[in-house]
């Protein structure tokens, strides 16, 4: 890696502050920077480590909705009792993202803001219509994933918390890369407040709502429901692992595996 | 009397001695060492796959902070380096010799794949090494290139070397050709085969380093280095590359990280921080990171083959015919001549009786990483080939499987038996092995798991593959007339210290192997001394005589064998103090595990009295005998060895995304006598998991441009421990006739005849549907797509 500052914020005001610098860059788990800071993919001028911050720590019930606070690491969110009471698939979710190592370093913070279209954590936002809190407003989900590696997120802006609005059902399921692991397709649904959704990771080059299947669920909530709806493979992601043609069957599957482990 | 208790020799499951330093980090490996001054290297590579170096600038880079030497592929040639040597080589079916181009060791004019050294830089610290490395302007002039052995092949396809018309290399072959050719054409049946075996990246868990150190007093020259055979290396470095004595060269390999054939190679990195340390007066070290390894370190296997049985009315097989295309990769490397010929085609009577055999093999240049021994080598492609083809030729002549093999094997009583393809095997039993394994995996019982997995969705499958590997590698004349530019025996030095603990001095190398344990085990058992007493001694030029080191499951065979020759030296010269002690003649001394008898008498002396007495020698028979208790022997083996056995694989297929589960796995392997079960079992698990790797995951991909597609873990599919089940591993033991220790190898057998029968069970899984053959990987989207494909035909 080049070399860098280093600078241990303990207030997101703080950080804020640090973060003006366009070239600085945030990091908390390091699970996606770190590795292209060693390959030399990334050369920022400092990196604000957010790790020291108290405010962005915590997972509550806040009303009808869980809170997560930025910080939270995987591990954390799938061992959490609120979190297991409330919303069981996400703690299903995030029990299933990569492994042991990036459990207990990676932090929904850091993947969300991140957007990487193969990641976990977007379809689960996406999927339960949650709230993002940053340092400066809330963004809804619909409107915070706008394309591959990018939010709408400022570049002075940090990601505080997530608020999840609690749903009656819920349920994730994908599969999985078979080198690195990570989401090759996966489909996160739910019903509730923010109505029937059905968000599809891993497939297309950003997070993505199903709208064919959300219609399908909302008249009739079974996996048979969606199991014979196609998705187009327009757009789709096509590489050695599979074609679009292929992620684009798996988006079927995995919503109907979703919706049964919804029950 | 030294009795050994608990019994530590030869068949007890000893606990491994090194696990103690391996399991609390405290391994020494070569990017451990730092020596006092030491510099770092940072090795520029060509980001192109073909091009001409049209300059290259290293005015900027020169100036940057910390650089101590920046050298090229020009400085190496002004210097007089050699290129790397190629130790084998092979003639054509017409007599011409191989082509065998320079391999500089910094490209010179052209590079020829993607990560060929271009540069070395040499700095205070790595990353200066590498913010200079980038500093560095290379002027390239792409050239088209050609990765695929078709690409290279193909009419018009830009040659790789000067002078190597069509890239070829070499075009082999064994066998009578119009023999075989009658043989089918007056066959009742024919069954034809075109399959790929597919390109493997070794990734050993420890990347390749090196570092290299020059004495300007006495203008002696060390390499550490991560190497399977580290006088290998210095013969090869210092005879062909730095133009040196030997005796100014010394190897160490200290604890090394795996190997996997990938360390047997001398490879460019080795000569750069040798000779580079002595132009900068500091030694230099080099350790590659995983992006290196990818595109630096001897790739495996990538054949492409058609393969022919013929049978007779009763499936009894008449003749088999191959046609084979190896993929070289761009340059030689050390070995490489030999793995797609000796070591492949002479493999190709397997376990079978097949009367008349024919291969041709092609050698060809591309635009890729060398390609080398890896795990196996050449036996997989021809066990690959043999059980794919008798998996196929079974269901088309209508014959059970099981039964089509039974009906081909070599009978127990047929041994020695000679294969039309050079090799004679000296023992085996096939149909035990096999019957076992069948009882094992409850190969009776399948149907019925097969329909409660329909139940639950799930395609289930079941297969097996009986296989045959040569290891042991091998009679050094043997070798010799096959091309062999080495001789193939092992070195083992006896030390008796004075109060009777040993060391041993071995040439065979371990990395990860077990061989301070196995080996101190063979010590145990014969002279009588605990497994802690016993130190194994390996690695190092300066303390080992000399050794050819391990690879070919060779260690025990050939290694193990020169311990057993040198302790026969130590209890002669023991005997004979021992009479001179016991006042007896030598020819009434009686030698068992530690103890010297006067043949009928209660007159006994310690190994120990008799190493004091050969250290301290008052009363020492000296006139006629020299003090000291050391033995040294060499021993080239008479034959290869021939372990064998049977695999059987089950999976279960998810017929909605295609992905496989192996969820069985049975090995009964015939590896000879069994040293120690447990190590056995890890060596076998271990070359399992390579094997379904293998099968069911990894693949080397290089895009039509030449840049390497699978160039990191994030897209090379590594096997992981939850994509294995529990690998059930029994022994069936014929003994090897022709070494002292009876043992055959077991180190490669699990990577070797393991893919066939994973793949036979995901066809089995498939049965179903119309798939003939399935090339690997199997990964789930090629199985979805073939679910896909033939969808409506399927009787789901």
């Amino acid at each position: 890696m080049y070399d860098f500052a280093y600078h241990k914020p303990s207030t997101v005001a703080d950080a804020v502050k640090l973060l003006a610098d366009p070239d600085a860059k945030a990091i908390s788990g390091g699970h996606t920077l770190l590795p292209a800071l060693k390959h030399r993919l990334n050369k920022p001028t400092a990196l604000v480590d957010l790790s020291g911050i108290a405010e962005l720590r915590g997972i509550r019930r806040e009303g009808n909705a869980v809170v997560i606070g930025a910080l939270a690491k995987h591990a954390e969110v799938a061992a959490s009792a609120e979190v297991a009471a409330a919303i069981p698939a996400l703690a299903f979710m995030a029990d299933h993202i990569g492994d042991v190592q990036v459990r207990n370093r990676g932090t929904i913070g850091g993947s969300v803001s991140n957007n990487d279209p193969a990641a976990d954590y977007p379809a689960a936002v996406l999927g339960l219509g949650a709230t993002i809190r940053t340092s400066k407003r809330e963004i809804a989900a619909d409107d915070f994933f706008l394309g591959m590696f990018t939010t709408a997120l400022e570049p002075d802006e940090i990601l505080t918390a997530i608020s999840f609005p609690i749903p009656e059902k819920a349920g994730y399921a994908k599969m999985r890369n078979p080198a690195s692991r990570y989401v090759m397709a996966g489909a996160f649904v739910s019903k509730g407040p923010q109505g029937v959704r059905v968000a599809i990771t891993g497939a297309g080059p950003c997070v993505f709502r199903q709208a064919d299947m959300e219609a399908a669920l909302a008249a009739n909530w079974s996996a048979d429901a969606v199991a014979g709806i196609k998705q187009a493979p327009d757009d789709l992601n096509s590489d050695i692992h599979g074609s679009a043609e292929y992620r684009a069957h798996l988006v079927t599957v995995m919503a109907k595996r979703a919706v049964a482990n919804a029950g | 009397m030294n009795v050994v208790t608990p019994f530590e020799g030869i068949g007890a499951s000893v606990r491994r001695k090194e696990d103690f330093r391996f399991l609390q980090g405290k391994g020494n490996y070569t990017d451990d060492l730092n020596r006092p001054g030491q510099t770092h290297a940072w090795i520029l590579r060509s980001p192109h796959a073909h091009a001409k170096i049209r300059g290259v600038d290293i005015a900027a880079a020169k100036a940057m902070p910390g650089v101590h030497g920046i050298f090229t592929g020009a400085d190496t040639e002004a210097a007089g380096l050699g290129g790397l040597p190629c130790g084998w080589q092979i003639h054509s079916k017409d007599g011409t010799p191989m082509a065998e181009p320079p391999h500089p060791v910094l490209a010179f004019e052209r590079v020829r794949h993607v990560g060929d050294p271009v540069a070395i830089v040499v700095a205070e610290t790595r990353s200066q090494a590498r913010d200079a490395a980038e500093a560095i302007i290379v002027d390239y002039e792409p050239l088209p290139a050609a990765p695929s052995l078709e690409q290279a092949q193909a009419a018009g396809a830009t040659p790789i070397h000067e002078g190597v018309a069509g890239n070829i290399c070499y075009d082999w072959h064994i066998g009578d050709k119009a023999v075989v050719d009658a043989a089918f054409a007056a066959a009742h049946r024919t069954v034809a085969l075109d399959l790929v075996n597919n390109r493997l990246v070794p990734n050993a868990m420890e990347p390749r380093a090196a570092v290299g150190e020059f004495d300007r007093f006495t203008g002696d020259y060390t390499l550490y280095t991560t190497s399977q055979n580290p006088h290998v290396i210095r013969l090869l470095m210092a005879a062909n590359v730095l133009k040196l004595p030997e005796s100014k060269v010394r190897v160490v390999a200290p604890d090394v990280g795996g190997g996997f054939g990938s360390k047997i190679y001398h490879y460019a990195e080795e000569a750069l921080v040798t000779w580079a340390s002595a132009q900068v007066g500091r030694p230099v070290k080099w350790t590659a990171d995983r992006t290196e390894a990818f595109m630096s370190d001897a790739h495996g296997r990538d054949h492409i083959s058609r393969a022919e049985f013929a049978f007779d009315k009763d499936g009894r097989i008449l003749a088999l015919r191959v046609a084979t295309q190896a993929n070289m990769g761009a340059y030689l490397s050390t070995f490489a001549p030999c793995v797609p010929t000796y070591l492949y085609a002479t493999l190709l009577a397997g376990v079978y009786t097949t009367p008349v055999i024919y291969a041709e093999v092609k050698a060809v240049f591309t635009n890729t990483v060398p390609v080398d021994a890896y795990r196996g080598a050449g036996r997989p492609e021809a066990t690959y080939l043999l059980e794919r083809l008798m998996d196929v030729a079974a269901r088309e002549l209508g014959i059970d499987r099981v039964e089509l093999r039974r009906r081909n094997f070599i009978p127990a009583d047929a041994f020695p038996y000679q294969t039309p393809v050079a090799l004679q095997y000296d023992s085996g039993d096939y149909q035990s092995t096999l019957n076992e394994c069948l009882r094992v995996a409850d190969w009776a019982g399948f149907e019925a798991r097969r329909a409660e997995a329909a139940a639950r969705g799930k395609l289930r499958g079941i297969g097996i593959s009986t296989y045959l590997e040569a290891c042991g590698i091998a009679p050094s004349a043997v070798v010799g007339s096959l091309g062999a530019r080495a001789g193939l025996y092992e070195v083992g030095t006896i030390r008796v210290h004075p109060t009777g603990s040993i060391t041993v001095l071995t040439g065979s190398h371990s990395h990860g192997q077990g061989h301070e344990t196995t080996f101190a085990q063979l010590v145990s058992d014969k002279l009588g001394v605990p497994v802690a007493q016993v130190d194994i001694v390996h690695g190092d030029t300066a303390k080992v005589p000399f050794g050819m080191g391990t690879y070919g499951s060779r260690s025990l065979a050939v290694g193990g064998s020169a311990m057993m020759k040198a302790m026969d030296k130590i209890i002669a010269k023991g005997k004979r103090i021992a009479a001179h002690l016991m006042e007896a003649s030598v020819e009434d001394i009686e030698f068992d595990r530690g103890t010297f008898r006067v043949a009928g008498t209660d007159r006994t002396k310690a190994l120990v009295d008799i190493s004091v007495a050969a250290y301290v020698p008052h009363n020492y028979p000296i006139e006629e005998l020299e003090p000291g208790l050391e033995e040294t022997a060499f021993y080239d083996p008479k034959n290869f060895t021939y372990p064998g056995g049977c695999h059987i694989a089950e999976v279960e297929i998810d017929r909605e995304t295609g992905k496989v589960d192996l969820v069985n796995f049975t090995a009964v392997d015939d590896v000879g006598r069994v040293i120690n079960p447990m190590i056995v079992e890890g060596q076998v698990q271990g070359g399992v998991a390579q094997g379904v790797g293998q099968a069911l995951l990894e693949s080397c991909i290089y895009d039509a441009d030449g840049q390497l597609v699978s160039g990191s873990m994030m897209d090379y599919t590594m096997p992981r421990a939850d994509d294995l089940p529990p690998v059930g591993v029994a022994t069936h033991t014929t003994l090897c006739t022709h070494n002292p220790l009876g043992v055959k190898g077991c180190g490669e057998v699990g990577a070797i005849g393991s893919p066939p029968a994973v793949i036979n069970a995901v066809v089995d899984a498939l049965r179903d549907f119309d798939v003939r053959h399935i090339e690997m990987p199997a990964t789930a989207a090629k199985i979805w797509q073939i679910i896909n494909g033939s969808h409506g035909k399927a009787a789901a």
